[in-house]
């Protein structure tokens, strides 16, 4: 965008009549826009077509998979026969997992409003604007903070005796040390990405792994009374 | 033939009453092109143009046209199951026997949703992930990700109450099991659970609820912030793109969307 400034010429307020839009072009300067002149493409036909190439081979693969595979019906529901164990959809097992070790007002209530607010926060936290390595920058402070973090974490799920949420953290918490210790112009390409990791881009990390490990074992490792069984043995 | 038919084709799309329904008219110039999108009520929540290396499919991996998929298809696929299906006990679970032994093709029906419902659960979750790991969460298009974030809340919302509908065993344990969750809420717990079930356990108002929200509110409500969603991605900007965007927090000129004309 070239300055406003230049060419505003006045503001219309009339309520009833459109405003007309006018620019002027002053001597010895020539209208222009500061963009990227990039290549684009239309949107009708191409991208269009290829959204609706996406979906159709995706329709296709759906029906496959339907023909092939039959979804669950179990039998008619009975109110007074419980079966062991009662599981929750996939996509909510692990939750389901936390309020095993969790009151169901941590669990079921405090975890699932604090995960929604996170999530609509993510894009107003100013550390993510600036998009810089977590380490970067007041690196001394910022480390002490992490161990002390990491730490607390740590000491809290093992308290509560949630070990399987144990390992991504230690993942984590380690791929953060490596970063520390990277500069952003370190040879390794590796360690370069790590070093300019924001704070966000770790935590979000961290929850992702939390998320696949928490609903693979509540999925698959999970049987009656809500006991470890193997995914392979039939119970 | 082939020539005919198009000449046919050419000759309908300029007749009065095509011209008088689609505002473009024919040709297939650049502008009719881009006309073919800015006049369609549908198509003009997109942009005419879009930035070639947003089209890659290693920019987006195409989740977000994916998860719009799978909801095309269950809208599809769920009307035709209500045209079988009765929301009340027992005679929903009569209705899943028959779509599976006496309705033509039932089984067929009901496992494409089913599985269409799973993947788009799974769809909604990778777009997210993806969304975030390439950054386009930020100024300007921090509100779209809120939007975003409500469409996840009633995609989970939709496939919850759809678990109900069958009416069996693994629906209806399913279903107390969550819902029991809802009572755990500090002192409004109980009248939630209440509300939410229409009576103190899963049982036939319950049934009727989650029939309601699954084919009538949450459907509507997806459908309308999925058209703001991408009526959002045209205004700020057409789809992100790594090191081409205004960094409003490193120099002091602010970015004045308004002022772009889109
Ligand atoms: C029903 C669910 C959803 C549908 C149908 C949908 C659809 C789409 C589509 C088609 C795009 C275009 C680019 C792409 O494919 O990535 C897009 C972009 C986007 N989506 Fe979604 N989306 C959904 C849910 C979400 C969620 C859960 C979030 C995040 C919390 C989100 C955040 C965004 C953002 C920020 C963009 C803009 C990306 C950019 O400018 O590059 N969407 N969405």
């Amino acid at each position: 965008m070239s300055d406003p400034k230049e060419f505003v010429a006045g503001i219309d307020s009339d309520q009833r009549r459109s405003p007309v839009r006018v620019a002027f072009v002053t001597r010895r300067t020539s209208a222009q826009v500061k963009v990227n002149r990039e290549d684009q493409v239309q949107t009708y036909p191409e991208v269009l077509f290829r959204a609706v190439l996406a979906i159709e081979l995706l329709a296709i693969a759906l029906v496959f998979f339907s023909l092939l595979f039959n979804a669950p019906l179990e039998g008619i529901a009975d109110p007074t026969h419980t079966p062991n164990p009662a599981k929750a959809p996939w996509y909510f097992l692990g939750l389901q997992e936390l309020l095993h070790y969790f009151p169901p007002v941590v669990a079921g209530v405090l975890v699932p409003s604090l995960l929604i607010i996170a999530l609509i926060v993510i894009p107003y936290f100013n550390i993510n604007i600036e998009a810089n390595g977590l380490f970067l920058k007041d690196r001394a402070n910022r480390l002490r903070w992490f161990y002390a973090a990491a730490a607390g974490m740590l000491i809290f799920l093992i308290g509560f005796d949630v070990y399987v949420a144990v390992p991504p953290t230690v993942v984590v918490a380690l791929a953060m040390i490596v970063a520390a210790n990277s500069r952003p112009d370190s040879p390794s390409k590796f360690r370069r990405y790590l070093a300019k990791r924001p704070l966000a881009y770790w935590i979000m990390t961290w929850f992702l792994f939390e998320l696949i490990v928490l609903t693979a074992v509540g999925t698959w490792f999970r049987g009656p009374g809500w006991a470890w069984v193997s995914p392979w043995r039939n119970y | 033939m082939a020539v005919k038919t198009s000449a046919m084709m050419d000759k309908v799309r300029a007749s009065r009453v095509w011209r008088s329904v689609f505002r473009a008219g024919t040709g297939d110039s650049t502008l009719h092109r881009a006309l073919a999108i800015q006049q369609s009520i549908f198509l003009h929540l997109f942009s005419t143009k879009v930035r070639k290396r947003m089209v890659k499919f290693s920019a987006t991996w195409y989740l977000g046209t994916l998860t719009f998929g799978t909801f095309l298809i269950l809208v599809i696929t769920g009307v035709l199951l209500m045209l079988y299906y009765h929301p009340s006990v027992p005679q929903a679970y009569a209705d899943m026997k028959d779509l599976q032994f006496v309705v033509s093709s039932g089984l067929f029906l009901r496992n494409l949703h089913r599985w269409s419902a799973q993947l788009m659960v799974f769809l909604v979750f990778a777009h997210m992930f993806k969304v975030f790991y390439r950054g386009a969460y930020r100024t300007p298009r921090e509100f779209n990700w809120v939007v975003g974030v409500v469409l996840l809340v009633i995609t989970l919302l939709l496939s919850y109450t759809g678990y109900l509908l069958p009416w069996d065993q693994l629906a209806f344990w399913a279903i107390t099991v969550g819902s029991n969750l809802s009572s755990a809420v500090p002192l409004v717990g109980n009248k939630i659970h209440f509300l939410l079930l229409g009576g103190n356990q899963v049982n036939a108002n319950a049934l009727l609820r989650f029939y309601v929200l699954h084919c009538v509110v949450l459907p509507l409500a997806a459908m309308l912030f999925i058209a703001i969603h991408f009526w959002r991605i045209r205004k700020d900007g057409g789809l992100y793109v790594q090191g081409t965007e205004p960094k409003p927090q490193q120099n002091n000129e602010t970015v004045n969307t308004a002022a772009e004309v889109k």
